[in-house]
């Protein structure tokens, strides 16, 4: 009870500060923290020890290109349901690179699907499209 | 013109084996003199990749083997056969050594074009120890050939690097933005116009250069910087034909009096310039684009090709695996080349989904 009512004063005190408008700063900041992921999704790509042979995901997907994020999720034939991206990079991953799959919220995973999205960005979302 | 099944182009007996994964049907095209008339196999881009020991990416080595055992069972047998360029992946004495041992079942008599990716480790040397010069020019029934490395580029950007595999590894990367553009370069040219100054102009002129001759995207250098300076030594001749590798995909295109032809990869399919939505491409709009690949069937959209060269124009027939095979065919009533089947209704487009 007493921790709620330090919290509470705390939010009220706090009020003033976090207005509704976002700050220069703080876009800034959020913007540069996307890119660095971004950055890391790219060295991702490119990166022969992604795979188990050498082969990196920039050699059929030059600017990540014909990877089209905007379609998913998606109903894969050849998996028989909805798929979304990570999946779909975790095919290529064990198929052309030969490799192990990534976690969903493994970092690179996530660092793959940010730098994936950036290369694409302006494309019309088309969830399902084939 | 005689539409043949490709029965009648396969050996008998080898032919109904394989015969399922060839294309369905060919256009030989008849001529008053037929004696000018041959075929020959355009195999490009197997990018053949050195794991370890004597291990190589496995997908890479099947596209070409199976280039190979369809170029061996052509019937009639193609008069010889190009190979395109990019035999390696990053061009090391393993790669190229392996990649020959392969096309090394060929039974035609193979010659070669240089790519990026066999170059840019030590500038060409082990290639030329083992395939010779870089350019040169050769006649055959009547044409007179050219072959061009046409993937040099400017010396300073060659220095820059402080190891071999640096260079090479940056030039491998399609769509490195620290890449250089490709060109032939002056010294090339001036032997280009000496070569073909012996030529007569009615002497059809066909020539092969790995990058395209003419300026497509310069991100991933489908490009040649000196392209235009090419295009005005072959201008005075009545038939010109480019046959180049590099793109990974079926382009086509008219300039003038050249006529233009990609090759497919035996190893994976490049996306069309324009799927990269960030920056304007200039695909020749001629082109009806080949269907997008399917990811999940790994030679889906590679293949190789066969020419029918025929009073000095060519037929290209495009060999897809999974896809609907293709043939582009100059047209001597539009004056350009054009899918026979799909340039008029152009195929589906598939968006590139
Ligand atoms: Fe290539
Ligand atoms: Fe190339």
């Amino acid at each position: 009870m007493k921790r709620t009512t330090i919290l509470l004063s705390a939010l009220l005190l706090a009020a003033p500060a976090a207005a509704d408008e976002f700050t220069e700063a703080d876009l800034k900041r959020w913007q540069a923290e996307f890119q660095t992921v971004v950055k890391r999704g790219r060295a991702a790509f490119t990166d022969p020890k992604l795979g188990s042979n050498g082969v990196v995901c920039a050699q059929c997907h030059p600017n990540a290109a014909n990877t089209h994020p905007e379609t998913y999720p998606k109903f894969q034939k050849q998996l028989g349901r909805v798929a979304e991206l990570w999946e779909m990079v975790n095919w290529c991953i064990q198929n052309p690179l030969e490799g192990e799959p990534l976690a969903a919220d493994d970092p690179r995973m996530i660092a793959l699907q940010a730098y994936i999205n950036w290369e694409r960005r302006g494309a019309k979302l088309a969830p399902g499209k084939h | 013109m005689n539409t043949l099944s490709r029965r009648s182009f396969l050996k008998r007996g080898a032919g109904a084996a394989i015969g399922g994964l060839l294309p369905l049907s060919l256009v030989e095209v008849a001529f008053a003199d037929k004696r000018r008339n041959f075929t020959f196999a355009y195999i490009s881009d197997s990018h053949i990749q050195h794991i370890k020991g004597n291990q190589f990416v496995r997908n890479w080595d099947r596209g070409l083997i199976r280039a190979v055992a369809e170029t061996n069972l052509m019937d009639p047998k193609p008069d010889f056969v190009m190979y395109g360029g990019d035999l390696a992946q990053l061009g090391t004495k393993a790669e190229l050594d392996h990649g020959l041992e392969l096309l090394g079942a060929l039974r035609p008599h193979t010659r070669f074009v240089m790519g990026e990716h066999d170059y840019y480790l030590d500038l060409g040397e082990y290639w030329s120890k083992l395939l010779g010069p870089q350019y040169y020019s050769f006649d055959h029934k009547g044409v007179h050939f050219v072959v061009l490395n046409s993937i040099l580029t400017y010396d300073k950007w060659i220095n820059k690097w402080s190891t071999p595999e640096e260079r090479m590894n940056v030039m491998a990367g399609l769509d490195n933005p620290l890449g250089s553009p490709f060109m032939v370069g002056a010294k090339q040219r001036a032997w280009l116009k000496q070569d073909l100054a012996k030529v007569s102009k009615d002497t059809p002129v066909v020539v092969f250069s790995h990058s395209p001759l003419q300026k497509i995207y310069k991100g991933w250098n489908f490009w040649t910087e000196d392209a235009e300076q090419v295009q005005a030594l072959l201008k005075p001749f009545k038939q010109v034909t480019v046959f180049y590798g590099h793109v990974h995909q079926i382009q086509y295109n008219q300039i003038g009096n050249i006529s233009f032809y990609s090759a497919m990869a035996t190893a994976w399919p490049w996306p069309y310039p324009a799927t990269y939505n960030q920056k304007p491409s200039h695909l020749p709009k001629l082109t009806v684009e080949m269907n997008r690949a399917d990811p999940f069937f790994e030679r889906d959209a590679t293949g190789w090709q066969f020419i029918d060269v025929w009073s000095g124009r060519a037929t290209v027939h495009y060999s897809l695996p999974e896809n609907t095979p293709r043939t582009v065919a100059y047209n001597p009533k539009t004056r350009r080349p054009e899918d026979t089947r799909y340039q008029k209704k152009r195929i589906p487009p598939q968006k590139h989904y």
